[in-house]
Formats: structure tokens, sequence, C-alpha cells
């Protein structure tokens, strides 16, 4: 186990120096950030200092290195559009993502379970045909396109919801969020829903499946056989026996419903840090574009190893052939 | 998948007849059970008729969006019905820029058609070889290629397409190459699993003791044997490709006004949603959601068929 330990997490750190060389060079291959942020009437003179100020006139490698000493010490640089400390910017703009992430995982847990055990209690009822085309919808629609709609149902239309925007926000413990006030409630909800839906889908098809393979097994039989009721089977004998596989799942996908977050933070305006990465590709803010993926990269990388190590835990078959 | 790959190629091996008949009846009983399904046959029926939109939108439509001479700002956002200063009828209204929608649609319909079947085949070529590579010469160079086809499926494939995009630049090409090294991964994946089981097999030890070139080996007699879980992946990646390519668009990291795909002529749209001007972005996202639906009810299905459990 340790010398896989070791394996796996020299793989991680190799994974990461990688995707932050290429990330870096790609990223200050495109375009010149100057001619964007000083209007086009500036003296060369200012120029020349901008670009000394940012170091820009340092070879490639020389700026990839201090960049790398820099993260080291926890300085991921600075803006060039908002002219703060990229560290700092990426952390206040973090509760917004998590608390729309959060509040999309509970929508897609609560609506997702309960329709994925009927349509798998009863897999030929209208209901359950329904329940599936929905999952369908949910999985091959674009994201943003349903985004827009309920924008325009919910809010151009009825005008029961704001549009976008993130509302009011309030002090909870030590930081901000709109979760905390109704107006923001208001704001978060719509965002939410549409960033549930493909998890939603997801989560209806998973506990579908493992409710039809349950319904056959022989624990359900035999308590039938025992005379209980199906209401007690279900909830406290099936739902049991596939909720591991459901949450290994959906706990790998909580990832991915981050990077989903660009979109759906994009549609509603949401100032989350998808909507920041977004706005810095537009701007050429590349600091913060370079930032942004370095931290992406490591998240995944971080969930990766860790479900790695859980599964090398669990099945030392793994173990073995990893380890070679 | 692999399981079900093996099944289904051992059956098809089967000379039960002289090759090209086979073929043709391999065809016709493939027909035979996809018309079992009425939505399949909706949902291939859809595919067609936009497909023939699509290609054939210069002899359709009255107007070229993409010639600037053609627009005329008087004509700005007319409602879905009214006669423009063209004279003839806008059946989807026109946008900020006085473009006939429905021209734009088809216009961009085939944008994203040409992108998404474009990105889908060269995902398919790399994937195909990268896959038959691994599972083929096994070893440190199947530890290699697999180990980051892994990395690549454990990322989304909207942030890696994302990212490529931020750093190649707008543009068709870019897009492409963005979605291809996104998606190709997929295709990795399935070929690796289902040609390591046919690998073991008797044929493929004979093959290779003669001494066939190993390209042959790979594309003339693995190959053929892998195919049946790739067109069910081919179909779904193709739906995604042009799923990606419009959210992209839409994000405004895609492809710019000037050469429009659906996601654009969205994004565009999205601006004046709230002035009540819903044609704009409700049109080509139907068009959209119908041809990314459709394809994925076809995948659904063929699946189903080549899924040997429901083999009758």
């Amino acid at each position: 186990m340790f010398g896989y330990l070791i394996g796996r997490l020299a793989q991680a750190v190799v994974v990461v120096f990688v995707m932050s060389i290429i990330v870096f060079v790609g990223v200050y291959a495109i375009g010149n950030p100057i001619d964007v942020m000083i209007d086009p009437g500036a003296t060369a003179e200012i120029r020349e200092n901008l670009i000394r100020q940012y170091g820009l006139d340092q070879p490639l490698w020389q700026q990839y290195f201090t960049f790398i000493a820099n993260v080291a010490q926890g300085d991921l640089g600075r803006s060039m559009v908002y002219n703060t400390s990229v560290t700092g910017l990426v952390f206040s703009r973090f509760p917004a993502t998590v608390e729309l992430v959060l509040v999309s995982v509970f929508i897609a847990t609560i609506i997702g379970i309960p329709a994925g055990l009927w349509a798998g209690y009863r897999p030929n009822s209208i209901g359950a045909k329904l329940i599936m085309a929905l999952s369908v919808l949910g999985f091959s629609v674009p994201t943003f396109w349903i985004g827009m709609l309920l924008i325009m149902a919910f809010a151009v239309e009825l005008g029961w919801l704001p549009s976008g925007g993130r509302g009011e926000v309030a002090q909870f413990l030590w930081f901000k969020t709109s979760l905390a006030t109704s107006d923001g409630w208001a704001h978060v909800i719509m965002p939410a829903l549409n960033l549930s839906l493909f998890k939603m889908g997801l989560l209806i098809r998973l506990t579908r499946a493992g409710m039809v393979e349950a319904m056959g097994a022989e624990y359900v039989r035999f308590a039938r056989a025992q005379g209980l009721p199906d209401r007690q089977i279900v909830f406290s004998h099936v739902l049991r026996n596939i909720s591991i596989p459901v949450v290994t799942v959906f706990g790998l996908e909580l990832g991915s419903t981050l990077a989903f977050a660009v979109v759906t933070e994009t549609v509603f305006n949401w100032p989350g840090v998808g909507k920041l990465i977004i706005d810095s590709i537009m701007q050429l803010d590349r600091p913060v574009m370079v930032a942004y993926l370095v931290l992406v990269v490591m998240l995944f990388v971080i969930i990766n190893l860790v479900v790695d190590l859980i599964y090398a835990r669990l099945d030392p078959r793994v173990r073995l052939k990893g380890g070679s | 998948m692999a399981d079900s790959a093996t099944t289904t190629g051992g059956t098809l091996a089967v000379p039960a007849a002289p090759p090209a008949e086979t073929r043709a009846m391999r065809l016709r009983n493939f027909w035979s059970d996809y018309r079992q399904s009425w939505v399949a046959l909706a949902a291939l029926a859809v595919i067609v008729a936009l497909a023939i939109g699509a290609f054939g939108a210069p002899f359709l439509v009255p107007q070229d969006p993409y010639d600037l001479a053609n627009l005329d700002w008087m004509d700005a956002f007319l409602t879905p019905g009214e006669v423009g200063t063209g004279g003839y009828v806008h059946l989807l209204g026109t946008d900020n820029a006085g473009r006939d929608m429905l021209s734009a649609i088809l216009y961009g319909l085939r944008t994203s058609f040409v992108i998404g079947l474009s990105a889908g085949a060269l995902a398919l070529a790399i994937g195909i070889t990268v896959g038959l590579t691994a599972a083929y010469f096994g070893g440190r160079i199947e530890a290699l290629l697999m180990r980051v086809v892994d990395l690549q499926l454990s990322m989304p494939a909207i942030l890696l397409a994302l990212v490529l995009v931020a750093v190649l630049g707008q543009g068709v090409f870019q897009i492409i190459l963005a979605l291809v090294v996104a998606q190709y991964a997929y295709f990795a994946r399935t070929t690796h699993g289902a040609a390591t089981v046919e690998r073991r097999k008797d044929y493929i030890e004979a093959a290779r003791s003669t001494p066939l070139p190993t390209r042959r080996v790979l594309f003339s007699h693995l190959l053929p044997n892998v195919l049946p879980p790739l067109i069910v992946v081919a179909t779904v990646q193709v739906a995604s490709a042009i799923s990606l390519e419009a959210t992209l668009s839409f994000l405004g990291v895609g492809l710019p006004l000037t050469e429009p795909s659906l996601g654009t002529l969205i994004s565009n749209g999205f601006k004046y949603i709230h002035a009540g001007r819903y044609w704009l972005s409700i049109y080509p996202g139907i068009f959209l959601m119908f041809t990314v639906v459709a394809i994925n009810l076809v995948g659904d299905q063929v699946r189903t068929i080549l899924d040997p459990r429901n083999s009758r």
C-alpha cells in the first residue's frame, strides 16, 4: 500500500507540473495583454514600463520559473484587469460557486432519487417512462439553452424570479452568502435548478438501474415472503443497498459540476469562479487564466488520487496491477 | 461493454453465407431491427430532414447570411412572418442586423454539422489508433497511453475544450482541434476495452503468426471486430461535439458572429430576450435541441440492437 501511495503521489505531482507548463506556455502564446490594457494613444514609455512591471520582457522560461516560485509561496500573481491579487480574486468568487453547486446537488438529490426509485419500482408505468424521457432530455439538451428558457419563462414572461446576479448577500460565519437572505434564495433557485438537471438525469438512471436489479434480488424476495410492506422493503433495505454505487458516482461527479458551473454562471450572470474564467479569457487576463486552470487541474488530480487510493484500499487487485 | 463487443463480434464473424451476401443480409437485419421503434425512426427522419436543410441551405433559403451586402438595417428585429425590404416573408423573423433567422439557422446548422462530424471522425480515427496500439502492444506503451486517456476522461470534456480554446483562440479549425483532443479519449477507452478481449482470441494469434505487417493485423483483422461498440460511442460523441461547440460559442469563446453556428446565434439572441425578442434565441435553440436529441435517440436504438442481451 505504501509503495502504491508513493507511486500515485509522484504521478499526481508530475501531472500537475506538466499541465502547469502546458497551460503557462499555451496561455502566454496568445495575444499581447498590454495592448488590451492601455489605450492606444499611450506613449511608448508608459508601454515599456508596464511591460517591465509585469515581467513580460523576460524570456518565457524565466517568466515560468518566477511564476512557479511565486506559486510555491501561495502567490498566483496579480490580475491585469482588476489589479488585485489573483489568489484573493479567486477566493472572493469561490463562495458564490460553492453555494450554487451545493444547492444544485441538493435539488438533484431530492428530485432524482425518488424519481429514480419510482422508475425502477414500476418500470412499465407511464410515470416511469415519462421520468426516463425527461432524464434523456436532461442529458442531451445543452445546459445553457435550458437556462435561457428558464429565464424566458420565469423572469421575462412571468416575472416571478430575477434573471441573474446573486442578489443580497449576508454575513454567515466568516463569509458572505446569498443563502442567508430571501432575496438571495430567489436568485439562486433558477441557476441551481439549471445546473442540477444533468446530475438529476444521471442520478435517476443510476437509482433506477439499482432499483430494477434489487427488486429481482433474493433479499427482496425473502423480505416479501416475510410479509413486509413494499414501502418498508424499498426504504429500509433496497435504498441502503443501492446507495453505495450511487454515492460513489455522484461524489465523482462533484468535480464536473464545478466545470458545468462555468456555463450556468455565464447564463445567469452569477459572480462565481466560472464567470471569472470566462471574463478572463475574453479580456486576456493571463494571470487569472493560468491560476484558475492550474487550480482546477490540481483539484481534479486530488479527486482522482483520493478515489484511486480508496479503490486500492477496497480492492487489492488494483494495488497489485497499478504498482507494477 | 467489452463483453458485449466480443459476443457481437463473434456471432457476426460466423460465415453463414458467402461474404458479399452476409453484408447485405446483415444490413437488412439491422434495418428490420431498427424499424421496431417508431421513436428511433422519427429521430432518423428528423436528422435526415435537418441535414438536407443544412447542406441544401443555399438553395432553400432566401438570403446568404454571410454576405453583409444582403443585410439591411431597415429589416432589423422583424417578428416572425413579417415581410422585409427584400420582398419575402421572414418566417422566423430577423435579428439585430436584419439577418433572416431561418437562413442564418440553416447556415449555422451546416457549420454545427460540419464541426460535429469532422471532430467526431478525427477523434474516432485517433482514438482507434491509440486504443488498438495500446491493446496490441501492451506493456509500457499500453500503461503510458491508457494512463493519459484515463487522466483526460477524469476531467469534464467542457473544461478541456475550454482550456484548449482559450489557448488556441477562436475559429472553426481551433474548435475542431479542441473537440478532438477533448473527445478522442472516449474512443480510445472503448477500443482498448474491446480490443484487449479480442486480442487473446485465436484468429489474432493466427494472423500474427503469418508474415502480415502489424498494420494489417491491427486494422483489417482486429478493428472490424471491435467496431460495434464504437459505432454507438461515435453517435453519442457527434451529438456531444455539436452540443459542446454550441456551448463554447454561447460562452463567447467559440465561433465569431461572422461565421455563425447555432451556439453563436443563440448567444447573440440572448442579449435581446429581456426586450421580449424571443425569436432570436428560441428558434436556433429548438433546431439545436432537435439535432442533439435526435442523434442521441438514434444512438440509443443502435445500442439496443447491437447489445447481444437483446438479440432474439
